[in-house]
């Protein structure tokens, strides 16, 4: 009985998610790994980590790699047979995940996509410059170094602005205005 | 004169695939098309909001929405990642009320509202099939001359609802580079994966993706690659040497927007066309055009 309430949480949790809710309808046919260009780096499968949802293995599935090795190429989801929005699955799972504080370490996708964020969050636009060195030093300054010929590459053709792109602060302020109001809500993951 | 509204996403503005943004502003002026900017657009969110707060991934892209439809004209944006995004959120708005009832409530939050009437289109989209094939080659002053041209689309811009092409085997990217002279190569691999935006994090991961690609367009004796993204040109031509390198491979194949390839073809010049931004030299392959 308690394991049921267990696992009927975990599959509630991920239905309640928009593009979540198609994990019920799963046949387990394999399509969506057999069409997955990163399967095989994943921890589990996509279709395996569907199999462990919804047997409730909340823990291995939430602290798992498998979400943050997806590319969101879409070609599961227009693959599936089933019409379940396995992309958008990866997206629940990598929010679920994050609210949980499960999102894992051995992936440095999750600290990739917050530091991506921070700067979308407070710029209302991306200056790649300072989100790549920003993201390369918080994960590892040796990659920083490793990575000075790509961006050497970058600078000598143009195409490294330091100067990011700013919204007016009319503008600026509504966007804020606006996200903080979802965040108060919640509820968005 | 056609209008559109024109969201150029944080790349192809003032990033790295600046040379993207300005090449399209000037092809769509030879096919008599006005790209209207948004003003005070903000950045779609890309993969990494919608991984980590759906709401507010829903939020970012309402807002550009909601600021386009004050225009009235179909939103268009180079950008596979701000395409999918802005046209995800359409749909789920009108999918999930739930949803639309908070992201209605935080666009309030701004003073602003969204009644769900723009249409979302990709470039490619509009010169393939607004304009023509048949209009782009009246514009055609310098002929690619059977340049061998591999057609990338990569995912986003066909998948993942039914759109414009084919989801697997598109090909209007395909008949937009016939017509202006040069020759689409068959590329088995065209709508696979570059490894988006996990180059930053995995980059091995997404090395081994493009080499894949890059053989594909190579065994089919490709001179150059055609891309209809910032961040797959981005990942190709950046990475193309580490790709030889980490990869043990040989492969010299320039990578343009295909809005560079259009310039070249209507004969336009610098800095229109912005080929200085390439990384892995365009000039011999283009020798044979100019």
């Amino acid at each position: 009985m308690e394991k049921r309430k267990r696992n009927g949480g975990l599959i509630d949790e991920i239905s309640a998610i928009p593009g979540g809710e198609g994990i019920r309808l799963c046949i387990q046919c394999g399509t969506c790994t057999a069409s997955c260009p990163n399967a095989e780096r994943m921890e589990h499968t996509p279709s395996q980590l569907i199999a462990m949802a919804r047997a409730g293995m909340r823990q291995e599935v939430l602290s798992s790699n498998a979400m943050w090795h997806c590319l969101f190429c879409y070609l599961c989801t227009v693959r599936c047979p089933r019409g379940i929005k396995q992309t958008e699955l990866m997206h629940a799972l990598e929010s679920l995940a994050v609210r949980r504080g499960l999102a894992t370490g051995r992936s440095r996708t999750p600290l990739m996509y917050r530091s991506f964020n921070d700067f979308v969050y407070s710029l209302g636009s991306l200056p790649e410059f300072g989100f790549m060195t920003w993201f390369y030093l918080l994960s590892n300054p040796l990659r920083a170094v490793r990575m000075a010929p790509v961006a050497m590459g970058m600078i000598r053709h143009g195409r490294l602005s330091v100067k990011a792109r700013r919204l007016k602060p009319e503008a600026a302020n509504q966007l804020r205005a606006i996200l903080d109001k979802a965040d108060a809500i919640g509820g968005g993951a | 004169m056609r209008y559109y509204s024109y969201f150029p996403g944080c790349s192809s503005s003032e990033g790295g695939a600046k040379a993207y943004g300005q090449s399209a502003l000037a092809v769509a002026k030879v096919l008599d098309t006005e790209l209207i900017e948004i003003e005070d657009w903000n950045c779609c969110g890309s993969t990494p909001y919608s991984s980590e707060d759906e709401l507010a991934s829903l939020c970012l892209s309402a807002r550009n929405l909601a600021l386009a439809e004050k225009r009235g004209f179909d939103l268009v944006t180079p950008c596979s990642a701000c395409y999918v995004n802005l046209k995800r959120t359409n749909t789920y708005l009108k999918q999930y009320p739930e949803m639309r009832a908070k992201v209605d409530d935080c666009l309030a939050a701004g003073k602003l509202v969204y009644h769900g009437t723009v249409k979302v289109r990709h470039l490619l989209d509009v010169f393939a099939n607004d304009i023509g094939y048949e209009a782009t080659k009246a514009k055609v002053t310098k002929p690619l001359n059977g340049l061998k041209v591999a057609a990338y689309y990569g995912c986003q811009i066909v998948r993942p609802t039914p759109g414009f092409d084919h989801p697997e085997f598109p090909e209007s990217l395909d008949k937009l580079i016939v017509s202006l002279g040069g020759e689409a190569v068959p590329f088995p691999l065209k709508s696979r994966c570059c490894g988006g935006s996990l180059i930053i994090s995995e980059e091995g991961l997404a090395l081994n993706l493009m080499k894949k690609l890059f053989d594909s367009a190579a065994s089919n004796g490709a001179e150059c690659l055609a891309t209809v993204c910032p961040l797959c040109q981005f990942n190709l031509d950046a990475y193309e040497s580490r790709v030889n390198k980490k990869l043990k491979a040989n492969f010299n194949l320039p990578v343009l927007f295909f809005t560079q390839l259009m310039g070249v073809a209507f004969g336009l010049s610098e800095p229109d066309l912005g080929l200085k931004s390439c990384i892995v030299p365009t000039e011999k392959v283009l020798a044979k055009v100019r």
